[in-house]
């Protein structure tokens, strides 16, 4: 047994499983449940104790998935990236699509749910703002998790979907 | 004109439609 590709693919699904899951309980329950909460005055409670929590092992869990990503191309890490060879032509439209999402994550959904939760000063201008930013690119993630997922399983079944 | 993304749906039908066309690209630059 090759170990490091072998634990690389499992700590990658896990870690997969759980950032793509916490994406779309924001996107497909969170959205509608903070709209409803703060239509009967209950939103305080999500933004208190569910929030700070979903998005630390959110923000993890991308970087984990990414890491072990990248330990699993091992050194075929460029000819994925720099589409240098055909065989990785698929797991490269894959890993960019996922490296996409974790800046997502990084650089815009939680420097902006810290100004939206009050981790950091804001006004309520700058909330506004925040708000519309880190939804459209939590969405834009949700958007981009469909091929990215698709060309993730094309990149370990190359000849079934594009044989 | 709306913004898709501001719809579940729109997401989720942007993703197939954004699916589909990095399928063609990837197939066509594979040779198929």
């Amino acid at each position: 047994m090759d170990w490091v590709p072998a634990i690389s693919r499992w700590i990658h699904l896990l870690a997969g499983v759980m950032w793509i899951g916490l994406l779309y309980y924001f996107n497909f329950v969170n959205v509608a449940a903070a709209k409803a909460a703060a239509a009967d005055g209950t939103a305080a409670g999500i933004s208190k104790h569910v929030m700070p929590r979903a998005l630390f092992w959110f923000r993890w869990a991308a970087v984990v998935t990414w890491l072990a990503g990248a330990a699993l191309l091992g050194r075929h890490f460029l000819d994925a990236f720099l589409f240098l060879n055909k065989s990785y032509y698929a797991i490269g439209v894959g890993a960019w699509l996922g490296t996409l999402m974790l800046i997502n994550v990084w650089g815009l959904i939680w420097p902006n749910q810290k100004k939206i939760l009050g981790m950091v000063q804001a006004t309520d201008e700058e909330k506004n703002r925040a708000r519309r930013v880190a939804f459209l690119a939590s969405r834009t993630n949700t958007m981009f998790s469909l091929p990215m997922l698709y060309f993730m399983a094309a990149g370990a079944h190359t000849a079934l979907y594009f044989g | 004109m709306k913004n898709p993304l501001d719809s579940l749906w729109g997401t989720v039908i942007s993703g197939l439609i954004l699916t589909l066309i990095l399928h063609v690209i990837v197939s066509h630059a594979l040779g198929g």
